[in-house]
C-alpha cells in the first residue's frame, strides 16, 4: 500500500525521476560532510544514505553534531567539505529557499512559526513553494491567482484536518499551547508536499500520551502521505519504535548506522550514551 | 459568532467602510475649498503612509528615507508637466514606475542590512535628496523649484479645482488601497509578513527573502512616489527644501501613530501628519513644535499600538463585555 502512494506522488512531481527511485537509489545521500566552526570540528566526514520510503532516526548525545547536520541539510549552514545529494542531485550549491524545490521540508527544534498569523495562514505559507502568484497578479487579484489561492487554501485545510487542528484553524498561533504549535509546524512542513521531511526533536517537551500520538503520526506520514522521514530525536524510545534505520553520531563522527536493534546493541553507541565504564 | 448590537465583526467592518466612503465622498460638498485642499493632502499622505506601512508594518523594514521617494515622484510629475507639457494624470503611472525601479535598486544592496543599519542607510537617502535635486538644476529648476498650474475639472463637471483634485486623489487612493489589500491578502502578502515574523523559517518554506524584501521596498516606493506626484499636482509647486529629512521622519511618525500593519492606520496617520502641526500652531504660535512633541508623547502613551490598534482594542473590549 505505501509503495503505491509513493509512486503516485512521484509521478505528480515534475523533478522526480521514477526510474532512479525504483532502482532503490537513496533519496538522501550524505557524503563525507565536514563542518568546522573556527577550530572546532562539528561534523567530521559523516556519510549515510536514507532510502526512499523509510523513516530514519538520527541520534547522539548533546553536541554530537545532529543539529549542525540538519542545518546543513536545509542549507542554513555551509559544509566545508562533502556533498549532499537528493535523488542524485547535489544541493550544496543551492540557497536555503531552493530546498523545498528539492522536496525537502523541515520543522524546527525551537518552534519557528509566524507568530502574528493564524494557523491557516501559517500552513498556507507552507504551500509557497508550490504556488506561483506574483506581485502584480496578486495586487490585481487576477482570476488565475484566485483559483490558485483557493487550491492552496484547500490543501492547507486538508493538512490541518490531517493533524486534527480544524478547531483552531483561524486562531493566531501566538495564543496556542506549545503542543498545538508543534503540530502547526508539522502541518506547515507537510503543506509543501515534501519528499523528505526533516523533524528536529519533534518529541521535545512532550508528555507520554503526546509521544504515543506522535509515533502514530510519523507512521501515518510515511504510510498515507508516502513521505520519507529523517527524525532527529533525544527520545530513544520514539526513535527505536518509528525508525527503519538509525544513524548515531558522537563528537561529529558517525559511530553506528543500521536497524534499531543493531544500533541499540552497538558497543560504541552504548559507550557514547553511558560513558566508558558501562 | 460574537455579535455587537446584532451585527458580527465583519458586518461592522463593512458598515464602517460604507460610512467612511460616504463621508469621504460628501466631505468637499460641505467644507470650504481650503479644507478640501487639506483633506486632499490627508488622502495623499495616506497613500504615502500605506507604502511605508507595506515596508515597515508588514515587512518589518524601517525606513526613514521615504521622503526621497516622495520627492522623486513629485519631481517626475513636475518635470513631465512643466518641460514636456504632459497631462497631469499621465504623470502618476510614470512616477510609480520610476519609484518602483529606484526603490528596488536601492533595496537590493540596502536590505542586506538589518534593522537600525537599514534605517541609517535610508536616512542617508533622505539627507542626500534635497541637495541632489539642487545639483541637477537644469532639470529641477534648482532652489527655485518648479511652479505648476492647477488642472480644471474634466467633462465640464460642476466642481471647483480643489474639489476636483480631492475626488481625483480619492479615486487614486481607493484603487491603490484596493491593490494593497489584495497584495497583503495573497501568497505574496503572506510571504512578506512571514519574512518579518521569522526570516529563517520563511526561507525554509521556499521564500526568496532578499528578492521579496527588495520587491517590497520597490512597491513601497511606488506608493510613496505616486503620492509625491499627486502632492506636486495639488500643491502646484515643488522645491528641494519641501523634501527635507523632516518629511521622511513625518512619514515614519504618521505610520507609527496611525498604526503599523493596518490599512485604516494609514488614514489616521495622514490626518495626524496634516492636522496636528496646524492644531499645534493654533495652540502656540511661539512654540508649535513643542506642542507637536507633546501631542506625539500623548499619542504614544495612550495608544502604543497606534490609533488603529487602539480602536481595535476598544472594539474587542466591547465585544467581550457583550459576550459576558
Amino acid at each position: 500500500m505505501p509503495a503505491a502512494t509513493v509512486s503516485e506522488r512521484e509521478e505528480s512531481q515534475a523533478m522526480a525521476t521514477p526510474e532512479r527511485t525504483r532502482t532503490a537509489a537513496p533519496l538522501l545521500k550524505v557524503e563525507g560532510i565536514t563542518v568546522r566552526f573556527g577550530g572546532i570540528v562539528a561534523l567530521d566526514g559523516v556519510s549515510f544514505d536514507v532510502e526512499s520510503g523509510l523513516v530514519a532516526g538520527l541520534i547522539g548525545p548533546n553536541g554530537a553534531g545532529k543539529t549542525t547536520l540538519f542545518n546543513c541539510l536545509s542549507r542554513l549552514y555551509k559544509a566545508n567539505e562533502g556533498d549532499i545529494l537528493i535523488d542524485g542531485r547535489s544541493i550544496v550549491g543551492s540557497t536555503p529557499h531552493a530546498m523545498p524545490g528539492f522536496g525537502i521540508g523541515r520543522t524546527f527544534q525551537n518552534l519557528a512559526l509566524f507568530q502574528t498569523m493564524t494557523v491557516l495562514e501559517n500552513v498556507m505559507v507552507g504551500c509557497h513553494s508550490r504556488t506561483r502568484a506574483d506581485f502584480l497578479g496578486s495586487a490585481l487579484r487576477l482570476p488565475w491567482i484566485r483559483s490558485e489561492e483557493s487550491r492552496a487554501r484547500e490543501d492547507a485545510i486538508e493538512m490541518i484536518s490531517f493533524l486534527g487542528l480544524d478547531d483552531v484553524a483561524h486562531v493566531t498561533v501566538a495564543s496556542l499551547p506549545f503542543g498545538t504549535r508543534k503540530k502547526v509546524e508539522l502541518a506547515r512542513a507537510l503543506a509543501g508536499k515534501p519528499r523528505l521531511l526533516l523533524l528536529d526533536e519533534p518529541a521535545g517537551g512532550m508528555n507520554h500520551d503526546a509521544v504515543e500520538e506522535l509515533i502514530a503520526l510519523i507512521h501515518d506520514i510515511r504510510e498515507r502521505l508516502g513521505i520519507t522521514v529523517l527524525v532527529l530525536e533525544h527520545h530513544m524510545n520514539l526513535v527505536m519504535r518509528v525508525s527503519d534505520k538509525v544513524i548515531a553520531l558522537d563528537f561529529g563522527r558517525k559511530i553506528a548506522d543500521g536497524t534499531p536493534d543493531e544500533v541499540r546493541s552497538d558497543p560504541e553507541v552504548i559507550r557514547a550514551y553511558l560513558g566508558k565504564d558501562a | 459568532m460574537i455579535r455587537i448590537a446584532g451585527l458580527t465583526r465583519r458586518q461592522w467592518a463593512a458598515l464602517a467602510l460604507v460610512l467612511g466612503l460616504a463621508v469621504a465622498f460628501l466631505l468637499p460638498m460641505v467644507v470650504t475649498d481650503y479644507r478640501s485642499f487639506q483633506f486632499t493632502l490627508v488622502i495623499i499622505y495616506a497613500i504615502a503612509l500605506m507604502g511605508l506601512n507595506l515596508l515597515t508594518g508588514y515587512n518589518g523594514q524601517i525606513s526613514i528615507g521615504h521622503g526621497a521617494f516622495y520627492a522623486i515622484g513629485a519631481y517626475t510629475a513636475a518635470i513631465m508637466m512643466d518641460r514636456w507639457e504632459i497631462a497631469y494624470y499621465w504623470t502618476l503611472p510614470a512616477a510609480g514606475v520610476v519609484c518602483l525601479v529606484s526603490g528596488f535598486l536601492f533595496g537590493l544592496p540596502a536590505l542586506r542590512l538589518e534593522g537600525l543599519y537599514l534605517a541609517l542607510a535610508t536616512f542617508a537617502l533622505a539627507v542626500a535628496t534635497p541637495q541632489i535635486l539642487k545639483y541637477f538644476d537644469s532639470w529641477t529648476g534648482g532652489v527655485q523649484g518648479i511652479v505648476l498650474f492647477k488642472p480644471d475639472p474634466p467633462f465640464g463637471l460642476p466642481l471647483s479645482q480643489d474639489q476636483w483634485l480631492y475626488y481625483f486623489s480619492l479615486a487614486i487612493a481607493l484603487v491603490m488601497f484596493w491593490a494593497a489589500w489584495n497584495l497583503i491578502h495573497s501568497r505574496i502578502g503572506r510571504a512578506i509578513v512571514a519574512i518579518r515574523d521569522h526570516p529563517i523559517a520563511a526561507q525554509t518554506m521556499g521564500i526568496n527573502a532578499p528578492l521579496y524584501k527588495s520587491m517590497t521596498f520597490g512597491v513601497s516606493a511606488l506608493y510613496t512616489g505616486v503620492a509625491g506626484a499627486l502632492g506636486a499636482i495639488v500643491v502646484q509647486f515643488v522645491a528641494p527644501d519641501s523634501f527635507s529629512v523632516f518629511l521622511s521622519i513625518s512619514f515614519l511618525v504618521g505610520a507609527v501613530v496611525g498604526g503599523l500593519a493596518s490599512f485604516t492606520g494609514a488614514i489616521y496617520g495622514g490626518l495626524f501628519v496634516v492636522f496636528i502641526p496646524n492644531i499645534s500652531e493654533e495652540i502656540s504660535q511661539a512654540a508649535p513644535w513643542a506642542i507637536y512633541g507633546a501631542f506625539l508623547l500623548v499619542f504614544m502613551y495612550v495608544m502604543p499600538s497606534g490609533i488603529a490598534g487602539f480602536l481595535r482594542r476598544i472594539g474587542a473590549w466591547i465585544a467581550r463585555r457583550n459576550a459576558s
